[in-house]
């Protein structure tokens, strides 16, 4: 995709729509396609948080190793979804393994770029920081209804 | 004393017709599928959303909707999960053994109306059954209708229903490569499990649907489906596109006992299918 | 065939309660037991009440004697017609076990012939509003429609309002309109007692052809008139039911209900005594064999723990929420299910209560708006 092309598609995206066009324009020049295959890592537990990425097609799966009971699968996201939210925290790492399940193409966007223009302009912070808010507020609320086993036998 | 065996519908509605069990599948751990024929008489035809009243002799009667296809109704199929003393003894029915069915009763999800449109069908747990015989509708008259989908979560890959079906439906939706309609997710994944884990919900965000041109049909808990509404409304759905299928105490399914009034709605006769907007005011309100 | 009002002496009266009898009715009427007046088999006119009144106020019942003879001049007791028209149990069916067979049994059972002798206005709109339950929806019980087909009625204009009475503010009385087939108005004057009457039905007319009677005189029908016309006024409650039901839609998160579940025990009390209220449950039973079982039907109420029991618990869990569930659904919710209000202005539920709920009361307090209306209804919100 051209970088215009790119520009379009996410001025489409629920995630990026409205962010001011040069806000837009940046972050398409930042964007880097990324092809993996099933099996590959994206990131895993302990790395620190180098991207965030926006899946275009595929399926990740978000993992956490235990002993005994090998990889525990905590969610997966899919095609449209936005992944790394702690990007905007400077020093942390990852949580969990993001491991490849289905062949999955995504967009990833460097974090420690992202961290400085935030700095820079907080108005593009101050919505990337929104945005990233929505995100990790649908996944906790998502987090805490399948917490109350809704399909369990009732007591 | 007279012994009936009535081939005619029975003028009361609260006598039971006699059906034998022609097949019992054990489909999970708690959950059983009865497919029972009629012992005389006509077979039940019925509409897709609606349910009978299944009584086992000397135990009791419990509502349980549908799960079958409208189009072969010489079986008349029932999903059931094991959540008390009557579907337990449901559950343990073998081949052979008698029920009395009492129906059908309730409203119908819309097909007719939705025709033309987009479908969602979203399920969750043990609310794909009564989707089912929707299913089999669109499936049969799928050039009747857009895209279609069906969205299903489930707690844990173990309670999955209808699995060799789910990928039938899957191969039969897809028009083009990667099209992806049946989706299906558990909230916990537990063994070897090589599908989505996450809410049901989570899948509504991404789907490609023409959001004024869609219906959604949704069963499952309460909480889920008020929070599919929520997701449907915020892709653009018109509430009046929402439908749903609604649960409370049922004795008569006539609407005499009183027992399933949701507001003014009776369940058994003026549901269990509903438009949202004819129930939104009640199912948000606590103890109602 | 027969126009205008008649005149039934005292043993014209007499002569059509065994006119009924003769003709295998089951005749039931107001009697004195237990303290109360409740209904019961009357054969004969010194069966009734004769001089008895009552007093009626929240939560008291007491009987009194009257100065006069008369034979219907009181209210209403605990009873209502509905326990005949509307067993409080009923066998629905009987089923066998036979060869791995279920069979099903129909009993023909007999069906009473009642004659239903003096009911009021009240009683005989509440009796309307149970047709439209029973017999005007998408199924109809056939165990009220085959008593119901059969019933005759003879009511009676009240000529006294008891202190727990509104008929008047909800349309339903004193005077009886329609759907009785012989109708009467108890008059003493002096020592005269008789009954100024008028035919509903042509049964009502071929029944009082078979009794002693004669056209009533100008005086008679006023006088008649006028005790009805002065009972309409003399009403102890008042039900403000314009608006009524919104009100309640709107009113439902009302502080007024936390009051009013504050004193509520939950007892029930009110359904029962209530001449419209048909809630039912279903309840099936087997012999210690295991041959033959038996569903049964039975009065409930919303009021009890498990009405609403669904997934491990109850719906309505609090005492307010099934007040409130009765409430609106007698007052707003009943509109929406059957065109018409659900209560009827008999003031059972008033008296019969142990802590003397007066559902006018509780109505007039959420005259007031309260705070919250409906969730859901903000704009704008990530929530529904």
């Amino acid at each position: 995709m051209s970088k215009t092309g790119l520009e379009h598609y996410l001025s489409e995206h629920p995630f990026f729509r409205s962010l001011r066009p040069k806000d837009l324009a940046w972050l398409a020049e930042l964007a880097e396609p990324l092809a993996m295959e099933v099996g590959d890592y994206l990131y895993r537990e302990g790395d620190v948080s180098k991207d965030f990425y926006l899946i275009q097609e595929g399926l990740v799966r978000l993992e956490i190793h235990t002993p005994g009971q090998g990889e525990l699968v905590i969610q997966t996201l899919g095609p449209g979804e936005v992944l790394g939210w702690s990007v905007m925290l400077p020093e942390t790492r990852k949580t969990f393994d993001a491991r490849i399940f289905q062949a999955t193409r995504l967009l990833a966007f460097d974090a420690a770029a992202v961290r400085k223009r935030s700095e820079e302009d907080h108005h593009f912070g101050y919505e990337l920081c929104k945005r990233f808010s929505k995100v990790i507020g649908e996944r906790l609320q998502a987090t805490r209804l399948r917490l109350l086993d809704l399909y369990g036998q009732p007591h | 004393m007279v012994s009936l065996i009535s081939p005619t519908p029975r003028p009361d509605p609260m006598q039971p017709r006699p059906f034998r069990v022609a097949r019992a599948l054990r489909e999970t751990a708690d959950v059983v599928t009865l497919e029972l024929e009629a012992q005389s008489g006509p077979p039940l035809t019925f509409r897709p959303g609606q349910f009978t009243m299944l009584y086992v002799f000397g135990v009791g009667e419990v509502p349980i909707s549908i799960s079958g296809d409208p189009y072969k109704p010489e079986r008349l199929v029932h999903t059931i999960r094991r959540v008390g003393l009557v579907t337990e003894a449901l559950c343990k029915l073998r081949k052979g053994d008698v029920v009395g069915v009492r129906g059908p009763f309730g409203s119908h999800w819309p097909m007719e109306q939705a025709r033309g449109n987009d479908v969602v069908v979203v399920a969750g747990g043990i609310g794909l059954p009564p989707l089912r015989p929707a299913i089999y509708h669109l499936l049969r008259h799928r050039r009747d209708y857009g895209r279609i989908y069906l969205l299903y979560g489930a707690r844990t890959p173990a309670d999955l229903l209808f699995p060799e079906e789910l990928q039938r439906w899957q191969h039969t939706l897809s028009h083009a490569s990667g099209a992806w309609p049946v989706r299906v997710t558990v909230d916990r994944a537990v063994g070897a499990w090589d599908g989505s884990v996450g809410l049901v919900t989570e899948l509504i965000p991404h789907l490609h649907l023409d959001p004024p041109h869609t219906t959604a049909l949704m069963v499952g808990p309460e909480v889920m489906m008020r929070f599919t509404i929520a997701e449907l409304k915020r892709r653009g759905v018109p509430e009046e596109n929402l439908y749903l299928s609604m649960e409370r105490n049922m004795k008569c399914a006539v609407g005499f006992c009183g027992h399933c009034q949701l507001g003014p709605h009776f369940i058994c006769k003026d549901g269990p299918v509903f438009a949202f907007p004819q129930v939104r005011d009640w199912m948000m309100r606590k103890e109602v | 065939m027969h126009k205008g009002q008649f005149v039934l002496e005292r043993s014209g009266l007499e002569q059509l309660l065994q006119a009924l009898r003769a003709e295998g009715y089951l005749t039931l009427g107001p009697k004195v037991r237990e303290g109360a007046i409740v209904y019961d088999e009357v054969q004969q006119l010194e069966d009734l009440p004769i001089g008895y009144t009552d007093h009626q106020e929240g939560g008291t019942y007491r009987l009194r004697r009257r100065s006069d003879e008369a034979l219907f001049g009181y209210n209403v007791g605990p009873h209502s017609w509905k326990r005949f028209l509307h067993p409080p149990l009923l066998r629905l069916f009987r089923a066998r076990k036979v060869n791995g067979n279920l069979e099903v049994e129909n009993e023909a059972e007999p069906i009473p012939k009642y004659a239903f002798i003096g009911v009021r206005a009240c009683e005989l709109a509440a009796i309307q509003i149970q047709d439209r339950v029973f017999l005007g929806g998408p199924y109809q019980d056939p165990h009220y429609k085959a008593r119901r087909a059969q019933v005759f009625i003879v009511a009676i204009h009240c000529t006294q309002a008891g202190n727990t009475c509104f008929c008047a503010s909800v349309n339903s009385g004193p005077r009886a309109q329609t759907g009785f087939d012989l109708a009467l108005t108890e008059v003493l004057e002096g020592d005269r007692h008789y009954f100024v009457g008028e035919v509903g039905s042509e049964a009502g007319g071929r029944l009082l052809d078979r009794v002693a009677h004669r056209p009533a005189e100008g005086p008679e029908c006023s006088r008649a008139e006028a005790l009805v016309a002065q009972t309409a006024r003399n009403m102890g409650r008042r039900l403000d039911s314009e608006g009524l039901k919104e009100r309640l839609y709107q009113n439902l998160e009302h502080p007024r209900w936390e009051e009013v579940a504050a004193r509520c025990l939950s007892c029930g009390n009110c359904t029962q005594v209530c001449p419209t209220c048909f809630c039912t449950s279903v309840e099936d039973h087997n012999d210690l064999a295991g041959q033959i079982a038996e569903r049964t039907r039975r009065w409930d109420s919303c009021f009890t723990a498990d009405f609403s029991y669904l997934h491990g618990g109850s719906v309505r869990v609090s005492t307010k929420a099934r007040y409130r569930q009765w409430l609106t659904h007698k007052l707003a919710t009943w509109q929406d299910q059957f065109g018409t209000l659900g209560c009827v202005g008999c003031g059972r539920c008033i008296t019969w209560c142990p802590v003397g709920i007066d559902l006018t009361e509780e109505v007039a307090a959420m005259n007031n708006p309260a705070i919250s209306t409906l969730p859901g209804r903000q704009e704008g919100g990530t929530h529904v």
